[in-house]
């Protein structure tokens, strides 16, 4: 791996595992949440650092090029956050429909007495 | 001992019709009337309200499966033993009511269905829409072995055990049609259709219009009736 690479790798994920530390200390993204990106942020480090498991890697996979496995991973994850954000949302959605008729449902009593 | 029965009609922007409709009722049956307004920028509520009705008003516009889940879990909490949901726009003609009912409560069967394809009805439906309901009686017939002539009626009579079953999340509340009846056999309901009358809807608005609404409709349609049918009951 040409040392540039290297260098724009590492630099790239200690940045986003700043910004995600710094989202959690604020308050504004969940530790719920942020343990996905913080993966994603650790695993870009260590395959950058240590290049011997990235050929490795990408033998396993069958892929030509180092870069290939790296997308290839980096789009995997990308696949699981977009999942678990949808599972979430299902969730959500569920529960914001209960709420709302809950709601109705107690708010309908003192709506007709009036 | 008379049973308990309630009237559930899920309205949106209906302050044309649902004065209109409730009087209808009234004149067939004085069974409690609930609406449930889904949210309506109008005054439908104010309009229910004055024609005698009880209001559940949501805080936002959630849809209509949602509106008739929300009728469903309120006639649990006041323990009705029956429920007949009807449209508010009119569409459904109330003659109806003390058949469905009756239907029910002879316990011959746990839900009675107004079907528009049982009578010589008024009722016209576009051409793509018949090509879907043809379509979906086709499928019912296949998977469960009942013929329902009418699988996207909304003018319905419920006993007990089914709108108790319907307050579950699994309930379909995006488009509550044919995956709705396939629930109800799985789970072992007798459903029952009896001819009625339905018209067009007399502002010229349905819930299925374009081509693309309808084809995003049968997709989900399939999808729901998919799902149904790979969940365990």
């Amino acid at each position: 791996m040409a040392i540039q690479q290297k260098v724009f790798a590492i630099f790239a994920s200690i940045v986003i595992f700043i910004v995600i530390i710094n989202l959690v200390k604020n308050g504004k993204l969940k530790e719920e949440y942020s343990w996905l990106w913080l993966l994603t942020g650790f695993v870009m480090i260590i395959l950058v650092i240590w290049y011997d498991l990235l050929l490795i890697l990408t033998h396993l996979i069958g892929a030509v090029l180092p870069t290939t496995t790296l997308f290839i991973f980096a789009i995997l994850f990308l696949m699981c956050i977009a999942l678990h954000f949808a599972i979430k949302i299902s969730t959500l959605t569920d529960q914001v429909k209960n709420l709302s008729q809950k709601i109705s449902l107690l708010d309908a009593e003192k709506l007709n007495k009036q | 001992m008379a049973k308990d029965k309630c009237i559930i009609i899920p309205a949106y922007n209906e302050e044309k019709n649902i004065v209109s409709v409730i009087e209808n009722i009234r004149e067939y049956s004085d069974v409690d009337i609930v609406v449930i307004d889904d949210g309506s920028k109008d005054s439908t509520s104010a309009m229910a309200r004055k024609a005698g009705a009880f209001i559940i008003r949501h805080p936002f516009n959630m849809g209509y499966g949602v509106a008739l889940q929300t009728g469903y879990k309120y006639a649990v909490e006041k323990n009705y033993d029956i429920l007949l949901q009807i449209d508010g726009d009119g569409q459904h003609s109330a003659k109806f009511i003390p058949e469905l009912f009756s239907q029910v409560e002879s316990a011959d069967c746990d839900v009675a269905i107004g079907s528009r394809f049982l009578s010589e009805s008024q009722y016209r439906a576009g051409f793509l829409k018949s090509i879907g309901i043809k379509l979906f009686r086709k499928i019912i017939l296949l998977i469960t072995g009942e013929k329902i002539t009418d699988p996207t009626s909304g003018y319905k009579c419920l006993n007990r055990s089914v709108f108790e079953f319907f307050t579950n999340d699994t309930f379909p509340c995006d488009y509550p049609d044919a995956n709705v009846i396939i629930m109800l056999h799985r789970a072992g309901f007798k459903i029952r259709e009896i001819p009625v009358e339905m018209t067009s809807n007399p502002d010229g608005r349905s819930m299925h219009r374009g081509i693309f609404t309808i084809s995003y409709y049968l997709f989900k349609m399939f999808l729901s009736i998919f799902v149904t049918l790979i969940r365990r009951n």
